[in-house]
């Protein structure tokens, strides 16, 4: 595959050791149905982190513990130092965790101006009187988050769709429609679920670009699950992989690639 | 050829974010708002001020309120009624009570209360969903419904059970009550629902309409964006039912004059609000206005029109070929355009724009 | 080391909004008793009577209870056939059918006004009354074929609430042509003409005297046969295994050969069936009337409890809404003024959902992203 350079990042190294998130023995089940068990790993500042394994393995369901969707019945996940027991998500969002999902979420009755607008909603503060009138202190806000808005709008390249509403858009513009209102939020931790799931080629390489840049310029940490393996070894710093709910290999993308366990859990076991 | 938007050049992004970008848009307005002002009250009649016009007003402004829950938040309300009844009541005990202050004052204050009985009945919506929240929202109109019966602090201790709508005056003419003419009444109410559009129109284009619409496409995705729902949801039931219960006081004060009241906030009244707001157009505010002339304007229409036709029709055949009409064409409507009146607008507004070429 | 643990014990013991309820209600209800044994909450107050007068009224007139609680029951086999009706349709076609109220109206008064017609041409008694149950069924059939064709058709695909508005303006169109061809005065039901039972019989029980009508024993009898029919028909025949696929993937159902327009008519003509015999033994217990289409308003609240798709939850939340909003009219109703049947279902369902929104018998929805 014709897979992009990985850019050495700029940070200090030392920097670079300091862990944003600790997920410390988290396991959560539905019922009899165990999607996590005992799943321990790390997220360090500025990395690219990806998080692999079969269907099922229970990948989704870590994000979704992550940013606070789902509570884990044991265990517990640290983020920037903090350790909060049931956390909501809207509280995950507000402490700097932004996310794209499996199955595009996007609003699908607004247009994508609006889409990364929504984005914003955190940063803006004016309070509701002002918005009544739509003069003023909140007006002057809008505009000022719009110029925010619209440098994303140029660094993912969808000037051109700007006023389209999203539910009419291709499936690849959609995603990255996903990605620039997940990083309109400034999030210290992005959280990408399958970022490039049915694309074509041209589209990954496309994805991939953009998810080395905003690691490189913004210095966003990011950790994403992904399937297609090349994509994975050639993105990301460390690599976590669980099966069935377990964490079999951790490591870089060097280290996972050679562990038997995983060679195991991607073809099978030799009999 | 009139309706191009060639040569209109964007130079911030104010222009950009204007509610009606374009220069035609904004003359349109300026010409309904001059004929609404100006050449209604001076050719109109009485009979076309009080019967089609106040009506029409009224229940634009209650749609509008309805489609900021409905339309924009997605929260199905089956209670519009009973919000608007709360309005007339609360404006009835406050004009009574206090009856030196401005009634104009006392119509906008009762919108609050009725805002706080919505906030109540809209807890319910954290938990619940759609139909769900649909029939929960009936327990709202039954409850208070019934309220306005038998609670009669709320009527005065009135012998009639019924609202009996005080004189007040604005400006020494009389606005409300037996002797105010149509002309100040529909004045009144046009400043009222002009104004009250507006601020709809702000919020909904700004930070709270984008929260709104988000937790309408997608609750989950919006709450990980850091949007609380609960208050979120909370928000749009106080201001749906403040602009509910301002049409409410409206129609009692402004429009009825009392009277025949207490069964007046009934559930059909909550289900031909709803009506125009999916006619007209969820999520559209110019949808809400055409929904409300639809729906009001259709059935004294038929009354007086067919008649005017020249196709006789007693009083019971014609309701009962009113009910057929607008049944007929409720479900015609939803089957042509199932997004409403404004979708037609818009395309019909994309089709001008391009005119002669088709694309 | 060991904090943590105990803390770990201490949050796998939290206390959920469930249990938090039932321990206050059970604290409340001790705090009552005793105040009312010891004579703190004296027999004029206000919690006297709202709490403890109601019950003692139970036990000391146990006869008025069994007669309430009778009638409740029979309402709500009532209201349950409605609910059954909404649910067959919102679990094939995903409609919520608000013209359901109307639907039942349409159905008693097609019966009764063939029947009308059939004795000004000499036909008279019961031969007449099966030929115009003949004619109703056969009404209901070209009702169901109607829907299918010019509502349901064109609208496949469209969000719930344009369909919820459709059957509105169908509910519109059925009131206009119902008052337009029948008149809007209210008829007698042909309950006689019908084999239906009449009379009362007097059980002398409980130390008093309770009056059980015929007329709501058949219905009972009726209700619960249809509901067996129904059950079964659905659960072991070709078309009721299509109709359950439908309910679950309308594309899935489509992509194996089931006809989604065949499976409409045949539910919305099953429908049209319940709602028949809904309109008969309601209007055998009142008359026919117009006003007859607000007690579909009142299964919504059944179909709360008992959710949208589930037979049995229409079946058990009808019951429990028959029998809760008769004894609350009965204890409670004149306390505040009476009448609050009018709402006290909802109520009762509105608080039923902030504790399981899922209602009585769906599953435990676990949200995915």
């Amino acid at each position: 595959m014709n897979a992009p350079v990985k850019i050495p990042v700029g940070s200090a190294p030392l920097e670079r050791e300091e862990i944003l998130l600790a997920v410390e023995n988290v396991s959560l089940s539905f019922g009899g149905v165990k999607a996590i068990q005992d799943v321990s790993f790390d997220v360090r500042k500025g990395e690219i982190r990806a998080i692999i394994g079969p269907n099922g393995a229970g990948k989704t369901s870590m994000l979704n513990c992550i940013n606070g969707f789902y509570h884990p019945q044991q265990g517990r996940i640290t983020f920037k130092g903090r350790t909060r027991p049931r956390m909501r998500p809207h509280e995950a969002a507000s402490q700097g965790v932004a996310r794209t999902f499996q199955n595009v979420a996007l609003f699908k009755g607004m247009s994508t101006l609006d889409n990364i607008m929504v984005g914003r909603t955190l940063k803006m503060k004016e309070p509701f009187f002002w918005q009544l009138w739509r003069h003023g202190p909140a007006m002057r806000e809008e505009i000022r988050h719009r110029a925010v808005v619209e440098d994303i709008i140029d660094f993912l390249q969808i000037q051109h769709i700007r006023r389209t509403p999203v539910g009419k858009l291709p499936y690849g513009l959609q995603k990255r429609v996903e990605l620039a209102r997940a990083l309109a939020m400034e999030p210290d931790l992005l959280l990408l679920d399958e970022p490039m799931a049915g694309m074509n080629l041209e589209e990954k390489e496309d994805m991939c670009r953009f998810i080395l840049d905003v690691n490189n310029q913004f210095g966003t940490t990011i950790a994403l699950i992904e399937h297609d393996m090349g994509v994975v070894m050639d993105l990301s710093d460390r690599v976590v992989v669980l099966e069935y709910g377990r964490k079999i290999a951790d490591g870089t993308p060097a280290e996972v690639k050679a562990d038997s366990r995983v060679i195991d859990a991607y073809l099978g076991v030799a009999h | 050829m009139l309706y191009r938007e060639a040569g209109q050049y964007k130079t911030s992004y104010a222009a950009d974010m204007a509610i009606f970008p374009l220069r035609q848009d904004r003359i349109g307005l300026a010409a309904i708002l001059a004929i609404a002002f100006v050449a209604i009250p001076m050719t109109g009649n009485q009979f076309f001020l009080s019967s089609v016009m106040i009506p029409f007003l009224v229940f634009s402004l209650a749609a509008v309120g309805l489609n900021i829950l409905t339309g924009y938040t997605g929260l199905l309300s089956l209670g519009t009624g009973a919000f608007m009844g709360v309005g007339a009541y609360a404006c009835y005990k406050l004009a009574t009570a206090f009856p030196d202050v401005n009634i104009l004052v006392w119509i906008l204050c009762s919108g609050f209360f009725a805002a706080a009985i919505g906030v109540i009945f809209g807890l319910p919506s954290l938990r619940i969903k759609g139909f769900y929240l649909a029939v929960a929202t009936l327990a709202a109109q039954f409850f208070l419904q019934w309220s306005f019966v038998r609670i009669p602090w709320l009527y005065n201790y009135n012998a009639s059970g019924a609202i009996e709508v005080p004189t007040r005056t604005l400006f020494g003419l009389p606005l409300t009550g037996a002797t105010a003419s149509p002309e100040t009444r529909y004045f009144a109410l046009l400043v009222i629902v002009v104004a009250l559009t507006w601020i709809a129109s702000n919020l909904v284009h700004g930070r709270v309409g984008r929260m709104w619409m988000a937790v309408r496409d997608m609750d989950i995705a919006a709450e990980l964006m850091g949007i609380r729902l609960l208050h979120t949801k909370l928000l749009a039931f106080a201001v749906s039912s403040f602009f509910c219960g301002v049409a409410g006081a409206c129609m009692m004060f402004l429009w009825y004059g009392g009277g025949e009241a207490n069964d007046l906030f009934n559930i059909n009244l909550s289900f031909n609000i709803l009506f125009m707001v999916i006619i007209g157009g969820l999520g559209s505010l110019i949808g809400s206005f055409m929904g409300a002339a639809f729906i009001s304007i259709l059935p004294t229409a038929l009354k007086f029109g067919l008649p005017a036709i020249g196709i006789p029709i007693a009083g019971a055949t014609a309701e009962h070929v009113n009910l057929l009409l607008v049944g007929g064409l409720i479900i015609f409507f939803l089957i042509v355009e199932p997004h409403g009146l404004a979708r037609l607008w818009q395309i019909l507004k994309q089709k001008l724009r391009v005119w002669p070429f088709p694309y | 080391m060991s904090d943590v643990s105990l803390k770990s014990e201490l949050a796998a013991f939290r206390m959920t909004p469930g249990l938090w309820t039932i321990a206050g209600v059970a604290g409340f209800a001790l705090l009552l008793v005793i105040g009312s044994l010891t004579g703190a909450i004296g027999k004029d107050t206000f919690a006297y009577r709202v709490f403890i007068d109601p019950f003692a009224q139970m036990v000391e007139m146990p006869d008025l209870f069994a007669q309430t609680l009778w009638e409740g029951l029979v309402g709500g086999v009532l209201y349950a056939l409605i609910a059954l009706g909404f649910v067959l349709i919102f679990k094939a076609s995903g409609v919520f059918n608000f013209a359901q109220g109307i639907m039942v109206v349409f159905a008693a008064l097609t019966l009764v006004g063939a029947y009308e017609k059939l004795g000004t041409i000499g036909i008279r008694g019961e031969a007449a009354a099966f030929i115009a149950l003949g004619v109703a069924l056969a009404v209901m059939l070209a009702l169901a074929y109607a829907v299918e064709r010019v509502v349901l058709r064109p609208l496949v695909n469209q969000p719930d609430i344009i369909l919820f508005m459709a059957t509105f303006g169908l509910t519109y169109l059925l009131i206009g042509l119902g008052e337009a061809i029948f008149g809007g005065n209210p008829k007698v039901m042909i309950a006689d003409q019908l084999y239906l039972p009449r009379g009362a019989i007097d059980l002398n029980i409980l130390g008093g005297r309770v009056t059980i009508q015929k007329l709501d024993i058949a219905a009972a009898v009726i209700a619960s046969a249809m509901i067996a029919i129904l059950a079964l028909f659905f659960q072991y025949t070709r078309i009721g295994r299509a109709l359950r696929a439908v309910a679950d993937s309308h594309k899935a159902a489509l992509s194996v050969g089931i006809s989604l327009n065949q499976i409409w008519i045949i539910v919305w003509f099953a429908a049209g069936v319940v709602e028949l015999v809904t309109g008969i033994m309601w209007g055998a217990r009142s008359d026919v009337s117009f006003g007859l289409q607000t007690i579909a308003l009142k299964a919504l609240p059944v179909l709360i409890l008992g959710g949208f798709t589930s037979i049995p939850g229409a079946i058990v939340g009808g019951l429990i809404i028959g029998v809760g909003e008769k004894i609350g009219e009965f204890y409670w109703g004149p306390l505040v003024g009476g009448a609050i049947e009018s709402w006290l279902a909802y109520i009762i369902a509105l608080i039923f959902l902030l504790f399981r929104p899922q209602g009585l018998f769906g599953d435990k929805i676990i949200e995915r992203i």
